[in-house]
């Protein structure tokens, strides 16, 4: 893959160290109901509102594999071109907490459900792929709340048994940068699949994070140290940074990095250790007694391959030959489905080039501004594609529609509607711009002189003098071919 | 009536049937005896109360279509039961009391018969002779001062002393065939995957095995006819075509091949066995059975792989008795000290040697040798099975290799203990149904058990053999009612 200028590297007293990271994504599958039971998974319920006998772990109660949450793990591997593996395994990874009811959590060990498969990035110098290791089914744990007492601990289990994906990453990211590129389009696929709603904030992705150092041009790796559970991509960059430079200011002196879990405090931007390899857990991982081995056929394969809707790297392929869009105008339009989507209902009655330029200019600055998502936006995609239509057929000029655009931002109105009635339409009649025209020459003699010896710059001063005067209603182009032949 | 609690389960379905016999007639002279029995210490819990209430509402409306039309019954308190006390005859579970019904009981409750109360076993059914139980030794009724077995050793105990006319145990490793055997009555494992899971306290997933306890075979039959259902609440449950086992059932079991594996001749076997096993042969024979020799090569591993396979499970089972959720909680400093005191007061000492054996085997650096390894075996003994079951339908072999011991006898020798398991433990491996009927008494007059181990879902055949050996052995339990206040 392409190295160029935008490589990651750290220097320290004439050696240059690349920081190599692995990311294992935990991202929470969209779902009515949790992995083993039928409890709901809403976001914000009150706490132990949604928990089942199963979930809080009583006595008797035995686990049901919801089909539902194996087929969102199946189109994720498929989106993440993967190899399905036809049999898998449910294992127990025991250890004790409080807001793990049944002192073990149900997750696949040695046969995950998915296995090896590829992400491609877009990165200024180029494409770069990042292997993806394996992905695999688990429960969520609870939550425990240490802070509404001081003495006991809260625990809410709302979210114990909700069904996770965790898609591990080979070692293949060199910068925080390519973290950055590389969740966002891991969260874009899973959105565009509807497996995984993506949404940080409410903790539906969330990752740990792998850091080692070596000396540019090593092939050996160092030794990693894990950060657990960061739950923003920025946090993410933040730890990745401070983490690879406290590793290369231990090697550069002279000392060895301890292979342990750390913890990033987002306070002090740091990572903390939090345990040593020593001290790690013994999870006793088997295979789950209570269940037996998951088998899916070709066939149930095959028809969740048919459910497959047309994937970002797919969209952005064509977008670029059949609109002729430019990769980059192509990446940003399908870095998320509700945008591609949006593009897609905008050219289908006006210009591509055109619909391009207003979405990703105008559009996205007036939502940006107002902080909102395309899927809020206040104009919608049939009235924009309305003014781009008036703004194809000369009724309005470039500018008149920023204006239109501005005042269709505070409520979605027919862009035809404004121009009628604020009396915005473009004056392409000649004969009353040849008037205007005139009327301008003549008041300005000394300067059009000036303009007929030479000083052709002048010519933008007419231009301008007579947009001033037509309140920016002349037709620009008509403007300019008349002024010409008239100077 | 006067002997009502003399008549086997099928006299009383009858009875109730033709309405000679009321459900609150039957059901108060079960529970007078119980009442009258508590010396044997086969109840942890008595509904009896609601019992009779609900022996009276039947009889307002007796549904006669049911299997167990208004018959009230017992069962091993490690079945969940809806409102009732469920402890699994441990202290952490000393006030649990579920909202919600396991599905064997159910299905018990749907064919119309009425809880009695819960019946003692071993500490979360760990333990061959009931001393595990945090409520106390349960005394056979066969002799006193004398084990039940186990780990469903209530369960034996109430129906050879019929204090209730039937009962339901479970069996990991032979707590349903062991006590069986050791009191003098019928017991069936049926095949894994037969009877749900659901709302069982579960020891061993990949073992446990809810099935009934009987006076007799029929009985036995019937009573499995009502509780092996297909369970989608069972990951494991198997939807099999299940058979009317008790209309079903005959004593013609002419030309069916019987295998006698060598293997189960163990070393220092007392002499008692091997002759009632030779008696068992010459039974077969009588019913036109065909006898065939066979080899199960693996036999010699079954105990060590089950004392590997079953704490591995149970340690990683037993984790949710933590003391945050429900049960007994110990306060301590912080939630690890909580923990730690919950779990050293709330658990017996064998419960806590099996969970420590299950954590070492399942530890890093030691699941290879021993889980794993474990497993190969496990595969090997089943091997050993489908491998003999070319050749033959069903095989013979004694159900245990002594008859009951004392209360106290074995209880600091835990290996002793274990070897008890030594016949039953295999099936349970493989997964296969496993009968134990009563075959003869050795000198002490301590009933024997014989045991006839089937192919999976062929529940039909095994109860047929049984059927009919039963008759030729003609068994009859010698129970002189001395512990009856």
């Amino acid at each position: 893959m392409s190295k160029s200028k935008s490589e990651y590297l750290i220097n320290r007293n004439d050696n240059q160290y690349e920081v190599v990271i692995g990311l294992e994504v935990h991202a929470q599958v969209t779902s009515e109901s949790k992995l083993f039971s039928t409890s709901a998974t809403k976001f914000g319920a009150e706490p132990n509102t949604q928990v089942s006998l199963v979930d809080a772990a009583f006595p008797g109660m035995l686990p049901v594999i919801n089909e539902y949450c194996v087929k969102q793990a199946i189109k994720t591997g498929i989106g993440l071109k993967a190899k399905i593996n036809k049999r898998s395994v449910f294992d127990r990874k025991n250890y004790f907490y409080a807001d793990l009811p049944q002192g073990y959590q149900i997750s696949q060990f040695k046969d995950p459900i998915v296995g090896e498969g590829k992400v491609i990035l877009d990165m200024p110098d180029g494409q770069k792929e990042v292997g993806i290791e394996r992905l695999h089914l688990e429960q969520d744990a609870g939550k425990s709340i240490h802070d509404l007492d001081p003495k006991n601990t809260f625990v809410d289990l709302n979210r114990s048994g909700v069904a996770l994906m965790e898609i591990v990453s080979k070692p293949d990211l060199r910068s925080p940068d390519e973290v950055n590129a590389y969740i966002k389009k891991l969260r874009s696929i899973m959105r565009y699949l509807g497996t995984c709603d993506g949404n940080m904030q409410e903790g539906s992705l969330r990752a740990d994070v792998n850091v080692s150092v070596r000396k540019k041009g090593s092939k050996e790796f160092g030794t990693r140290c894990e950060i657990k559970n960061v739950n923003s991509i920025k946090f993410m960059q933040m730890a990745i940074e401070y983490e690879a430079n406290r590793q290369v200011d231990l090697i550069e002196d002279g000392q060895t990095i301890d292979q342990e879990t750390r913890l990033f405090d987002t306070k002090k931007n740091e990572t903390r250790s939090m345990r040593s390899k020593e001290d790690a857990h013994d999870y006793r991982y088997f295979p789950d007694p209570d269940l037996l081995p998951l088998e899916v056929s070709d066939d149930f394969i095959e028809n969740l391959k048919s459910e497959i809707p047309e994937l970002p790297d797919e969209k952005k392929k064509r977008f670029i030959e059949k609109f002729k869009l430019s990769p980059y105008e192509a990446n940003i339009l399908v870095s998320d489905i509700e945008t591609s989507n949006y593009f897609e209902n905008v050219i289908k009655k006006s210009d591509v080039k055109l619909a391009t330029n207003w979405i990703i200019g105008e559009l996205f600055a007036a939502l940006n501004e107002k902080n909102l998502e395309i899927t809020e936006s206040p104009i919608s995609p049939g009235n924009l594609s309305k003014l781009i239509n008036l703004i194809k057929d000369g009724t309005i000029s470039g500018k008149i529609a920023k204006t239109v655009f501005e005042q269709m931002m505070e409520g979605d109105k027919d862009p035809q509607k404004i121009v009628e009635e604020k009396g915005l339409k473009q004056e392409s009649d000649p004969k009353a711009l040849e008037a205007l025209i005139d009327k301008v020459i003549d008041d300005n003699r000394d300067k059009a002189t000036e303009y007929k010896s030479g000083k052709v710059k002048l010519f933008g001063f007419f231009v301008g003098q007579v947009m001033k005067v037509s309140g920016g209603k002349a037709n620009p182009q008509l403007v300019n071919e008349i002024l010409k032949k008239k100077l | 009536m006067s002997d009502i609690t003399k008549q086997s389960l099928s006299e009383l379905v009858e009875n109730i049937k033709g309405k000679k016999l009321s459900s609150r007639e039957v059901t108060k002279a079960f529970v007078e005896r119980s009442e009258k029995s508590k010396e044997l210490n086969a109840y942890i819990t008595e509904d009896y109360v609601n019992a009779l209430n609900k022996a009276k509402t039947f009889d307002e409306k007796p549904n006669l279509d049911l299997k167990l039309p208004g018959i009230p019954m017992a069962v091993k308190d490690l079945f969940c039961t809806k409102d009732l006390r469920t402890t699994a005859g441990s202290k952490i579970l000393n006030n649990f009391v579920p909202t919600y019904e396991s599905t064997v009981t159910q299905n018990i409750w749907n064919e119309g018969a009425i809880l009695m109360g819960k019946l003692n076993c071993d500490e979360f059914a760990m333990g061959s002779s009931n001393e595990t139980s945090f409520f106390g030794n349960v005394q056979n009724p066969i002799d006193k001062n004398l084990v039940p077995g186990g780990s469903s050793g209530g369960s034996s105990s109430a129906v050879a002393a019929q204090l209730t006319p039937i009962t339901i145990g479970t069996d990991t490793g032979g707590s349903i065939r062991q006590p069986a055997s050791f009191t003098g009555t019928v017991g069936l494992k049926p095949t894994y995957g037969s009877c749900s899971r659901y709302g069982i306290v579960a020891f061993a997933s990949s073992l446990d095995q809810a099935g009934p306890m009987a006076q007799n075979v029929k009985d036995c039959a019937l009573l499995q006819e009502v509780i092996s259902t297909y369970d989608e609440k069972d990951s494991t449950s198997i939807d099999f075509k299940r058979n009317e086992y008790s209309k079903e059932l005959t004593k013609d079991i002419k030309g069916k091949k019987i295998g006698i594996p060598k293997e189960y001749r163990v070393d220092g076997m007392p002499k008692e066995i091997e002759d009632l096993w030779k008696k068992g042969i010459e039974y077969a024979k009588d019913c036109g059975a065909e006898i065939i020799d066979i080899s199960l090569p693996h036999t010699n591993y079954a105990l060590p792989t089950y004392y590997i396979v079953a704490p591995a499970e149970a340690s990683s089972n037993l984790a949710r008795y933590d003391g945050v959720k429900y049960g007994f909680r110990a306060e301590g400093e912080n939630l690890i000290d909580m923990y730690e005191k919950t779990r050293s007061e709330g658990f017996g000492a064998e419960v806590q040697r099996r969970i420590m054996i299950g954590t070492y085997v399942l530890s890093s650096g030691y699941y290879d040798a021993y889980y794993l390894k474990a497993q190969k075996v496990r595969k090997l003994i089943k091997k050993d099975f489908d491998d003999a079951y070319k050749k033959v339908d069903a095989i013979l072999t004694p159900s245990t290799p002594s008859s009951a011991f004392k209360i106290g006898e074995k209880t600091n020798d835990p290996v002793s203990m274990y070897l008890n398991d030594i016949f039953t433990v295999p099936v349970n491996l493989a997964g296969l149904p496993g009968i134990s009927i009563p075959a003869g008494h050795d000198a002490k007059g301590y009933p024997l058990g014989l045991q006839i181990i089937g192919k999976a879902f062929d529940e039909q055949n095994i109860l047929n053999i049984a059927y009919a050996m039963e008759e030729k052995i003609n068994f009859k339990n010698n129970i002189t009612d001395w512990w009856i206040e």
